[in-house]
């Protein structure tokens, strides 16, 4: 009886190692080039997957941009839930062994690693998106790429800022939603540097631009993605009276506590970050301010088809539509689109400048001067000013958001 | 004579088996792992309609991979595995694994229940990344060996403490070493969030000047084959797995250990200080976890964060477990089962109607574990079916 069992499991065991070489030797005929338009491969190194907003907007941009340049599924080949370790490391070796000659990745936290990589393969091009240390570090293979996000921020404040007129004519601003004679405005971020600053003073200027008497309270979280404590931050935010909740962080959390609040008979709106929220708040969500990956994913993938090196650095905005707000809620304010359409018109020919000097201030005066670039390394820039012509060149230094100035009006909490 | 209903054989029963050779437990284990995989590849055929061959090729592909670059011909097709990066990504992760279940071996041969590998490993990995951080200026013969000091001292001392709990006062180690993880997991989290400062992750330490890095030993020289830190890396803990392997077995203190794991009061009358013992396996067992950290640090990752050890910490316990304490097997085992991970990663990136993420990883390796662990059951007890010709012989009598 033992016998016949091992004899048996002996035939499993060596006929499944015969499966295993079979489907070996397989690969390696189909490795051998089936491609119909090219043998380009590209490699995509993704922080999380189609559950977390931020990352789903770059898969719908690649996916577009693709289909639109004729690449095929089996030339992108994707790593997902990839952490900001050296598995981004792991998974650029990997790619590399596939056969991508064009590597991206979208986390700023990959960007060390990735950094790593393209040092030991100068021959293949990498793409840490949101990234900012391509140009300090002059490879001509590493690069960097960010949307100008802070122009649709603006103009989701605009949304915000037309419905706050439209609650302050009905007189439902109470007075816990004050200040002084300020109205009190939330903004929930993710961590206090530039990207996120950037960020939330467009916004904020953007309401301003509507409300002139406002003023904002800012809660980091330390995490772009982290529901419970989004929703905890929106919370304490709204305890303080805050009547607009904003946010630059990835989950709906924010929307989902200023929804229950709102469903409780509060006043309070929700601008959410990459992804429409009317899901996760249909009655209390305003709009989103999102990006249009697609924009630069086909910029940088029509290089790659070409053989091209990709640019260092690469911003663009309303300009090229690479920057969006997300479908208007129920709640918007009335004639909320024409201003929305006006207001983007004036970015695009800018007439309009989100960082236009004249309307913020620094410790009560006007900025003169401000530096894009960090060279010593303590997280103060130091180098390259980029206040000129009556306006802050936010991402034409680089195309990382560098505008790191605290203004007026706007207190940060934690 | 009349058989009474209650004299009849059941129609199934167990007994137990005398001990079967070596081979044959192999094989059985072998085969209850082709069982496991074909069962694995049924289910996702069902469930997404990828067919067991495709299934077998992708697994095969993210466990071991092929090379794909340069030209094919050169290589046949079996030595190409050598060169691809899925291999070597599996047998550094996989050393990494190993070092760690090594590590917990004299614990567990005592029957000291470590569940603390994570913390220790964290714990050496942190001091290491403290002075990588604070130092960067120190000459690398100074610096390199201060880190693996610090990390060997480090570990230890997470070891020792709840090994002196458990010789002085009996305390519970299996809750005590747990905890002792969480600790250092807040102090790991304190300190990445000190230095990566206002941004959003701390990134690769030291990443211009490469100080407190393996390579900075032989940072400007020439290239050669064995300047790599990830050889290095694998090298150090094949040695540490053979050299453990050796020290249980054939040194006294390792015939200590297994004298106060089978019986603590036959140890106090053969004269071994019980105390001592634990106290001093306890200590190794944590500087080994922290020196895995201090390698990690300095060879794989250059830097630090709390989840650095990726849970192998804990599942170091089942490879430990499944060799049985026995180093050799470990080797193995824990390739075995980040292979597993590896390949059914791939699956998942490839099929994203597997839900993308590390989840299917998770069920591959614990369906493997099942029917291994399950296997282990056939091996120690014999399944007996009545048999017609038995009672009729009982009949007759």
């Amino acid at each position: 009886m033992k016998r016949i069992l091992s004899i048996i499991l002996v035939f499993v065991f060596a006929l499944s190692c015969c499966f295993a070489l079979a489907a070996c030797g397989k690969s390696t005929e189909e490795g051998s080039g089936t491609e119909v338009t090219s043998d380009l491969k590209i490699g995509l190194i993704l922080v999380g997957d189609d559950t977390e907003g931020y990352t789903k907007a770059h898969m719908d941009g690649i996916k577009d941009a693709a289909k639109e340049l004729g690449i095929a599924d089996d030339q992108l080949i994707w790593k997902y839930k990839i952490e900001e370790t050296d598995a981004v490391t792991e998974a650029g070796k990997q790619l590399i062994n596939d056969g991508c000659t064009y590597i991206f990745s979208n986390s700023y936290g990959h960007q060390d690693y990735m950094l790593g990589l393209a040092k030991e393969n100068p021959d293949i091009h990498f793409v840490s998106m949101t990234g900012d240390t391509a140009d300090k570090n002059g490879l001509d293979n590493f690069s960097n790429a960010f949307t100008r996000v802070y122009e649709s921020r603006y103009v989701s404040g605009v949304v915000a800022g037309l419905k706050l007129q439209e609650l302050i004519d009905a007189g439902k601003v109470a007075d816990k939603n004050k200040d002084g004679d300020n109205i009190r405005i939330g903004y929930v971020g993710a961590y206090p540097y530039a990207e996120v600053v950037s960020g939330y003073t467009a916004f904020y200027l953007g309401i301003k631009s509507i409300v002139p008497n406002i003023v904002m309270d800012v809660q980091y979280t330390s995490s772009w993605f982290d529901f419970d404590k989004e929703k905890a931050a929106a919370e304490l935010l709204m305890n303080r009276g805050c009547i607009i909740i904003g946010q630059h962080a990835d989950s709906a959390g924010a929307p989902t506590a200023v929804q229950e609040a709102f469903k409780k008979g509060e006043v309070v709106y929700s601008v959410g970050y990459n992804v429409s929220m009317l899901d996760a708040a249909p009655d209390a969500a305003l709009t989103s301010a999102s990006n249009n990956w697609k924009v630069y994913y086909k910029f940088a993938f029509e290089k790659a088809l070409k053989g091209e090196n990709i640019p260092t650095n690469w911003a663009e905005g309303y300009n090229q539509d690479a920057v969006a707000i997300t479908e208007l809620g129920t709640s918007v304010a009335e004639g909320t689109q024409e201003k929305v359409d006006e207001t983007i018109a004036k970015i695009k020919s800018g007439e309009l400048k989100v960082f236009d000097t004249s309307t913020f201030t620094v410790g009560g005066a006007e900025v003169t001067e401000a530096f894009a670039t960090d060279t010593d390394g303590d997280w103060v820039n130091d180098k390259d000013n980029v206040v000129y012509d009556g306006y802050y060149h936010e991402s034409d230094v680089r195309s990382a958001p560098a505008f790191n100035l605290r203004i007026d009006g706007i207190t940060e909490l934690n | 004579m009349t058989v009474r209903k209650s004299d009849r054989e059941p129609f199934i029963h167990l007994t137990k088996r005398a001990p079967i050779s070596t081979l044959a437990g192999l094989l059985i284990r072998a085969g209850a792992f082709v069982v496991a995989v074909l069962f694995c590849a049924i289910i996702v055929w069902i469930m997404i309609g990828v067919d067991p061959l495709t299934f077998l090729k992708t697994m095969f592909t993210g466990s071991l991979g092929i090379q794909r670059l340069g030209n094919a011909s050169d290589f046949n097709s079996f030595w190409r595995i050598f060169t691809s990066s899925y291999f070597w990504t599996t047998v550094k992760t996989g050393c990494k694994l190993l070092l760690l279940a090594v590590a917990l071996a004299p614990a567990f041969k005592m029957k000291f229940w470590n569940i603390g590998a994570e913390g220790q490993f964290l714990a050496g990995a942190i001091s290491a990344a403290y002075i990588m951080f604070n130092y960067p200026n120190l000459q690398p013969y100074i610096l390199l060996p201060l880190m693996l000091g610090v990390s060997l001292i480090s570990g230890a001392i997470w070891g020792i403490i709840p090994a002196l709990f458990k010789a002085k006062w009996g305390t519970n180690e299996t809750l005590f070493t747990l905890m002792m993880n969480y600790i250092v997991m807040k102090v790991v989290d304190f300190f990445f969030n000190k230095w990566r400062g206002p941004k959003s992750a701390l990134g690769i330490i030291n990443g211009d000047s490469e100080a407190g890095w393996i390579r900075s030993i032989w940072k400007g020289g020439e290239a050669a084959w064995y300047k790599n830190e990830d050889l290095i890396f694998i090298i150090t803990v094949i040695i540490i797995a053979v050299l453990m392997y050796y020290y249980l077995r054939l040194t006294k203190h390792g015939y200590e250990i297994a004298v106060v794991g089978d019986s603590q009061n036959t140890a106090k009358y053969a004269g071994i200080s019980v105390k001592k013992v634990i106290i001093r396996s306890m200590a190794l067992s944590g500087a080994l976890c922290g020196l895995c950290g201090f390698l990690c640090v300095t060879s794989q990752s250059h830097t630090v964060n709390s989840n650095l050890a990726s849970g192998y910490g804990f599942t170091a316990i089942i490879v430990a477990w499944l060799s049985k304490f026995n180093t050799f097997t470990m080797i193995g085992v824990s390739m075995l089962i980040v292979a597993l991970e590896n390949g059914s990663a791939l699956m998942s990136n490839t099929y994203n109607d597997l839900g993308y993420s590390i989840a299917f990883g998770k069920i591959i390796v614990g369906v493997m574990l099942l029917f291994v662990i399950g296997c282990e059951f056939f091996i120690n007890y014999k399944v007996v079916f009545r048999s017609r010709k038995a009672q009729k012989e009982a009949v007759e009598a």
